[in-house]
């Protein structure tokens, strides 16, 4: 096979190479496939699905279907935006996003794609779950109502001597992120930031920095999310 | 032609709403001559004395009032907005919505509270106030709404650009930076 060959996403004819997913295409040529569980440096597990597409007709997930010749890929349609909107709000309605009360509100992937997909209220009914909020560690708070089960944390943050800080207990809907109290006791404040930033929404959070930056200032205030790839038409 | 009518009135919420409809700043006297309001806590009418065309609901529904309040506009308003996040999804008061039971929440905030004084230990139960719902609703779990302005409290442009686009018959297209949760 060639190393390079051509797909098109909505009718753009582009070029891939051999062994690249969908999202990496897109993105290397400047087109916004929205992600939440996939993140940039770790390894694609197609949990949260906002990044599907329709690959040759069929619903896929871009971070982890490779790119094979000839794929014709529809991206940004009616159709699969609603998807992914629908995708979101069962994300609103399974936890507990009460965003005025959230300190990551403004900086929050969950919500900055709920702007880019101009979710105005969730369809299904709100389920105001009861889980743990956990704030006995020293540096970071856990409000599992919030967490998408993403496992970006899980996957992504070690202790500076590469022991794993978070982990998953349970399965299914029951899955619960757990964090290592004693490794937790230790950690620096720039761990503790990392823990924090790896999180797309409020589930992970620095303790004493809540609402440091004041509104206006915030990551998506005036960005929208993924204008760093494509830019929004109209905002 | 006569002037379409506004009424808006406050559920369970803290009137940041309302504050932020204000915040329209002199563009008021612009909506007073493109509306008249009935039934709302801009005029201190109290009941509906004619059919409205717009209906604004701040705040969730979170007792026997506010259910009442919500059936009576969406009986006398063509088109009804959920205002803010509490409309939308209760908001605040919506956080005792995961709580054991309305008794709980009660014996928290008057009797278990290390900041309440209560020697007497008595729950207000007087017959004049309305009764508590198991929970706070959104209003679109009630009756029908037909738009939502999100925000905490929405942003003064949001209010105006979406009565604007109604007022003139075009849908509402809010624009990113006003359109926000909180």
């Amino acid at each position: 096979m060639k190393d390079k060959f051509k797909i098109t996403i909505d009718g753009v004819e582009l070029t891939a190479n051999q062994g690249e997913t969908i999202l990496k295409v897109a993105s290397d040529n400047g087109i916004y496939i929205p992600v939440l569980c996939a993140y940039e440096g770790l390894k694609p597990q197609a949990s949260c699905r906002v990044c599907s597409v329709k690959v040759n007709g069929r619903t896929m997930t871009a971070c982890t279907t490779t790119a094979s010749p000839g794929m014709k890929i529809e991206n940004d349609t009616p159709e699969i935006n609603e998807l992914r909107k629908i995708i979101v709000e069962t994300m609103f309605v399974a936890g507990n996003h009460f965003c005025p009360t959230c300190e990551k509100s403004g900086d929050c992937e969950l919500q900055a794609l709920a702007y880019r997909l101009k979710m105005d209220v969730p369809r299904f009914p709100y389920s105001f779950s009861n889980k743990e909020i956990d704030a006995s560690n020293p540096k970071l708070m856990i409000d599992h109502n919030r967490c998408i089960k993403c496992k970006r944390c899980a996957r992504g943050i070690k202790t500076e001597d590469g022991k794993d800080l978070f982990a998953f207990k349970n399965r299914g809907d029951r899955i619960l992120i757990s964090i290592d109290k004693e490794l937790a006791k230790n950690i620096s404040d720039k761990k503790a930031q990392e823990a924090m930033d790896i999180c797309p929404v409020g589930a992970i959070l620095r303790k004493e920095r809540g609402f440091i930056n004041p509104i206006g200032t915030r990551k998506y205030d005036n960005n929208p999310i993924g204008n760093n790839i494509e830019k929004l038409k109209e905002i | 032609m006569s002037k379409p009518i506004v009424a808006t009135t406050s559920l369970a919420g803290c009137f940041g709403c309302h504050m932020s409809f204000l915040d329209i700043d002199e563009r008021i006297i612009d909506l007073f001559d493109l509306v008249d309001f009935n039934k709302s806590p801009i005029d201190d009418i109290k009941t509906f004395t004619k059919k409205c065309d717009i209906g604004i609901i701040e705040g969730g529904v979170a007792n026997s009032e506010n259910y009442h309040i919500l059936k009576e506009f969406r009986k006398n308003c063509k088109i009804l907005i959920s205002l803010g996040e509490c409309a939308i999804m209760g908001g605040l008061p919506a956080m005792r919505n995961n709580k054991d039971s309305i008794e709980s929440c009660l014996k928290e905030a008057y009797i278990d509270s290390p900041a309440t004084v209560n020697e007497d230990k008595i729950i207000p139960n007087d017959e004049e106030l309305p009764m508590l719902l198991d929970k706070v609703y959104p209003c679109h779990e009630i009756v029908k709404i037909d738009y939502f302005l999100p925000g905490c409290a929405p942003r003064a442009d949001l209010i105006w650009d979406a009565l604007v686009a109604l007022l003139n018959g075009k849908e509402i297209d809010p624009k990113y930076k006003t359109y926000k949760f909180d």
